[in-house]
């Protein structure tokens, strides 16, 4: 048994000189840790920017915009993020387009989750008694006064908890651009692999840096969810 | 010359269609499966306390929370599975953990008191579960399980790129290898977009019916 266990450690895909080697290269992985951190940060900001925008505009009167955001959604939530990732990284430059790739990342994975950040928005708006939005526009509030004033801090309750779990979606799905070659964690991990063989190590230990990065957030979104409930039981 | 045109043929789409299938087949499978795993997970982690509640507790948030193009990484290249295989058990690692997160919130929703009742007529805890708290708990579900299954849907595109498996996106890339052109390779991607799409939406305007039904019902 003994001698199972150290043949084990010297062999085999967990053998400890793979580890080893993860370790010594531990800075190529932290680089990819940032790369995948920038990437996110641009990517939710400028999926809260469309979402925030767009699910505004969605509860608007105005039937031509509401169409118009209407099939923006319906697009990007119903089509898979990898065609609107090749696309732009295949198709466009066809077209004389060319864009680096981390641009690329928070551009698609910004628009894809921008549709479904306006969704939370809408129904966060939705939530808040139309009344007080009719309210505030008697007293003299544009529409867009009425909502940052009146409405969406109320809404904003309602809001955190989804938008907190589309923050933990989006962290995960730029992964995506490892396929075209964005230097993030996936990609770190599947290329440093491929040369060395050690896949355990360099997966498990990517792994690690993701759930660093997702568990905290999805255990806030969680928390808060379990304290809107109560809040609307009593 | 070039043209659209020659991307229309007979063979050409049922080419595509075949890419659907393989596409269908193993979110459909993949969504089963998980289905069951999930369901018993998510019984596991709703136990007062044990062994089984923790392991239920780490597989669901340790998955959840890395993304799913990595267990397609790790069942491909560490498990060394064939491709279609490594396609199906690998969205079920990832599906079972946002499945049984699903189905824990439904078997929640059903109130204490209904268990209590059940309880007092004489039900013991397999019929409370089988005749009280599943068909209820279903109800509240199915709408995020659809949407799950979209997600999975889309998400399969990650197979081409990962395991050369030929489903949809996989099969508008190999015929982007012969048809080069510039509207050529925007009309194939166009095409594949709203194949993904046709499914896709009809699936999430189901599920939003089903649950505007339902929610009228109670």
């Amino acid at each position: 048994m003994l001698v199972g266990f150290i043949s084990f450690l010297n062999t085999g895909p967990f053998a400890l000189f793979r580890w080893e080697a993860l370790f010594k290269d531990l800075p190529v992985f932290m680089k990819s840790f940032g790369y995948t951190i920038v990437l996110s940060i641009g990517a939710i900001l400028l999926a809260f920017i469309i979402g925030l925008l767009f699910g505004i505009v969605s509860q608007a009167k105005n039937p031509v915009t509401r169409g118009l955001v209407r099939i923006y959604v319906e697009f990007f939530q119903n089509t898979p993020l990898l065609i609107q990732v090749f696309f732009v990284y295949y198709g466009l430059p066809l077209v004389g387009v060319v864009m680096p790739v981390y641009l690329i990342g928070i551009i698609c994975v910004g628009l894809y989750h921008g549709a479904y950040i306006s969704e939370v928005v809408r129904s966060g708006i939705g939530s808040i008694p139309r009344g007080q939005l009719e309210a505030a526009m008697s007293q003299g509030f544009t529409y867009w006064k009425a909502m940052g004033y009146v409405v969406l801090p109320q809404a904003w309750r309602v809001m955190l908890p989804p938008l907190t779990n589309q923050a933990v979606n989006l962290i995960k799905n730029t992964s995506v651009i490892a396929i075209i070659s964005g230097a993030d964690i996936m990609f770190t991990a599947n290329s440093w692999s491929s040369v060395n063989l050690h896949y355990i190590p360099a997966f498990a230990f990517a792994a690690i840096l993701y759930f660093i990065l997702c568990f905290p957030l999805a255990s806030v979104a969680r928390k808060l969810e379990e304290k809107n409930k109560k809040l609307y039981s009593k | 010359m070039d043209t659209i045109g020659q991307i229309f043929t007979f063979n050409n789409m049922r080419f595509i269609l075949e890419g659907l299938g393989l596409t269908l087949y193993i979110s459909a499978v993949a969504i089963l499966l998980s289905m069951i795993f999930g369901t018993v997970l998510a019984i596991f982690r709703n136990m007062e306390k044990g062994p089984l509640k923790l392991l239920a507790t780490i597989y669901i948030e340790v998955v959840r929370n890395v993304p799913n193009l990595l267990w397609i990484f790790v069942i491909f290249l560490v498990f060394r599975l064939k491709s279609t295989p490594a396609g199906i058990v690998s969205f079920t690692v990832f599906t079972t953990a946002a499945l049984a997160e699903i189905i824990r919130g439904g078997l929640n929703s059903v109130g204490t008191g209904q268990i209590e009742a059940a309880t007092s007529q004489g039900f013991n805890q397999i019929q409370v579960m089988r005749y009280i708290i599943l068909p209820q708990a279903f109800r509240s579900m199915l709408p995020a399980i659809m949407s799950q299954f979209v997600t999975v849907i889309k998400d399969t595109s990650f197979l081409w790129s990962v395991l050369a498996l030929q489903e949809l996106l996989g099969k508008a890339n190999i015929l982007m290898g012969r048809y080069t052109a510039t509207s050529q390779v925007f009309a194939l991607y166009g095409i594949v977009a709203i194949v993904y799409f046709i499914v896709n939406f009809t699936i999430s305007q189901y599920a939003r019916r089903l649950s505007k039904k339902w929610s009228k019902a109670y």
